[in-house]
């Protein structure tokens, strides 16, 4: 059911192709993407220069998308970035899903802990996403784990809150009363009865998380505030070529292709997860969804 | 909230690793120079009396001198919300009348071409990241169309065509992914009321298309529309820090990055607050405003 919607056939397939792309990546004809070249700086795309391996060695080396002002080769550093966004992205979302279920499940079902549960969250959310990561980052330095966290932090009062909503209704069924009747504990109602309850719209937000952090860890790593700038990820890619953007404008327009391209068919897999997974969702609440989504 | 908000903040900063004492006294100081500043900025007291000062300070809008600057933060962020507030507000301008009847077109022929162009666009205007756009744009009508300048920021006192000439490109860039928002929104909560009896009942007497979208329509779909406006500015703020990077405008995100990269404590928490506090003021104000759009609704 879910393969036979188109959104989620083209975003899945180019994610498969980005996936592969990464996993592939030395083998796409590229170089280590930290090697440099001051004899090949600024190149444009398809430009041919050379590039001196860590061994020392120079060999001859096609710029398929230029090099970068220290004479780095773009594609390589495309290519190899694609790992870091997906891993960012996956992770993140992951990070968030995981802490916010608990933290909603523990809010949906016990009583007393809900009101400071929430209050937490409601503080998270006053305060703008981006501002969260920028000083999460800030506070532990920049790496991949603190990058990671900086950018799930945000995320995770939406999962609470969609979590807690479904439990609060979830929790009203007959069945769950029949395992409260059985004498259940409290812990196997939590993730015997309702948590299964809950994957279909998870899996939803979940993809949603995936995209704003793919976005995010490209917006900290171009605002300086990110995965240190030696690090192949496609916002220092675009950090690094910012400044000669009037003259290089390809060390800007490669990394960003590829980041809207990537966040593009995470968020088509979204809604035709949406649309496929919860069809009533998709027709009644379409507001407050995406009022949840993007806030 | 303001209250969580401002623990949140001062928590998150305060357990920063990086000493802000040793980062003002520069490489060559030596370990007394270090103290001597620490205790200069109250840095050596325990956690919870530094909270608390620094809570009663806040609350009588004393938010202390920024490490970096030197100055007070107050000042800092009074001289930097001119060109913040005019990119906002012109963004907003821009993404509420075109977004608001995009949505409505796209309500009223549901399915058609343009629904679908729309909703596509929507959907791309959340994935293409604002600073890609940026760039985008200022490739094409700075440097390819020589329309409008690059970069940089021209304050009103210095005439208003150069001001809003300055600010035409990062407003667009910026009301992207606002237009995306609200349009679908819009659409969304227009379809609803378009199923609605009293829509049926004023198509059966005979009113203009136009005033049963407008009127009937439209106004019945406010609530929301003005609910997403107010959540946006989330979203918007996001939006202002990279942009204001982006085009080199001097406002409160440039500040904010500017202040991260120097660990300037003070100032950091004073842009988040003052955020925080912008943002929950406009959904009270919003949240008041439901009483003009929606006459059932009572406080």
């Amino acid at each position: 059911m879910v393969l036979g919607n188109w959104s989620v056939r083209i975003g899945g397939a180019v994610l498969l192709l980005l996936v592969l792309v990464a996993l592939a990546a030395p083998w796409l004809g590229t170089v280590d993407p930290t090697l440099f070249d001051a004899a090949s700086r600024d190149l444009r795309p398809g430009g041919a220069g050379e590039i001196t391996t860590l061994e020392g060695e120079t060999v001859k080396h096609v710029f398929l998308m230029g090099s970068d002002s220290y004479g780095r080769d773009i594609y390589s550093r495309v290519l190899y970035g694609t790992r870091v966004s997906l891993i960012v992205g996956l992770a993140a979302a992951l990070v968030a899903l995981v802490v916010g279920v608990l933290a909603g499940l523990v809010a949906g079902y016990v009583r007393w802990a809900d009101g400071v549960l929430m209050r937490v969250m409601d503080g998270i959310m006053a305060i703008p996403a981006i501002l969260i990561a920028i000083a999460v980052v800030a506070l532990w330095r920049a790496s991949l784990t603190s990058v990671i966290v900086a950018i799930a932090i945000p995320e995770i009062p939406r999962v609470t809150r969609l979590v807690r909503s479904l439990v609060l209704t979830i929790r009203e069924e007959p069945y769950v009363e029949a395992a409260v009747a059985l004498g259940s504990s409290t812990p196997k109602i939590m993730f015997g009865h309702i948590l299964p309850n809950t994957i279909a719209p998870l899996l939803v937000q979940g993809t949603y998380i995936c995209a704003f952090a793919i976005l995010l860890e490209a917006i900290l790593s171009f605002l300086g505030v990110g995965l240190p700038p030696d690090i192949a990820t496609w916002g220092n890619i675009m950090a690094e070529g910012r400044v000669q953007f009037v003259a290089y404008p390809h060390n800007v327009f490669f990394p960003g292709v590829f980041l809207a391209i990537t966040v593009l068919a995470v968020n088509m897999l979204g809604d035709g997860l949406r649309d496929t997974l919860d069809p009533k969702m998709a027709q009644a609440r379409v507001r407050t969804q995406v009022l949840d989504e993007h806030a | 909230m303001l209250l969580v908000v401002a623990v949140l903040v001062f928590a998150l900063l305060r357990l920063a690793p990086g000493d802000p004492a040793a980062i003002m006294a520069g490489d060559a100081a030596t370990a007394e120079q270090i103290a001597q500043i620490r205790a200069g900025l109250g840095l050596d007291r325990p956690i919870v009396v530094q909270f608390g000062i620094w809570l009663g300070r806040v609350l009588s809008g004393d938010l202390g001198e920024s490490f970096y600057f030197r100055i007070k933060v107050a000042t800092l962020i009074g001289q930097r919300l001119e060109p913040t507030f005019a990119l906002a507000g012109l963004t907003i301008l821009i993404a509420v009348l075109v977004s608001v009847p995009l949505g409505v077109l796209a309500a009223w022929r549901q399915g058609g071409w343009f629904d679908r162009a729309l909703m596509g666009f929507s959907v791309l205007g959340f994935s293409v990241p604002v600073f890609v756009l940026a760039y985008l744009l200022i490739w094409l009508l700075s440097l390819e169309l020589g329309l409008l300048p690059v970069q940089g920021y021209a304050r009103i006192t210095d005439g208003f065509w150069p001001f809003l000439r300055h600010l035409i490109l990062p407003a667009t860039t910026l009301s992207v992914i606002y237009i995306a928002l609200i349009a679908r929104v819009t659409r969304a909560s227009v379809l609803e009321a378009l199923g609605e009896d009293y829509i049926r009942t004023a198509r059966a007497k005979g009113l203009p298309e136009s005033r049963v979208l407008v009127r009937h329509a439209l106004a019945n779909a406010a609530v929301p529309i003005a609910t997403v406006i107010g959540i946006g500015i989330a979203l918007l703020i996001g939006g202002v820090v990279v942009t204001e990077s982006v085009y080199a405008i001097p406002g409160l995100g440039r500040l904010t990055v500017d202040a991260v990269l120097a660990r300037d404590f003070p100032t950091i928490q004073g842009v988040i607050l003052f955020f925080s506090l912008v943002y929950v003021l406009i959904n009270l104000m919003i949240d008041l405003s439901y009483v003009f759009l929606d006459p059932r609704i009572r406080y």
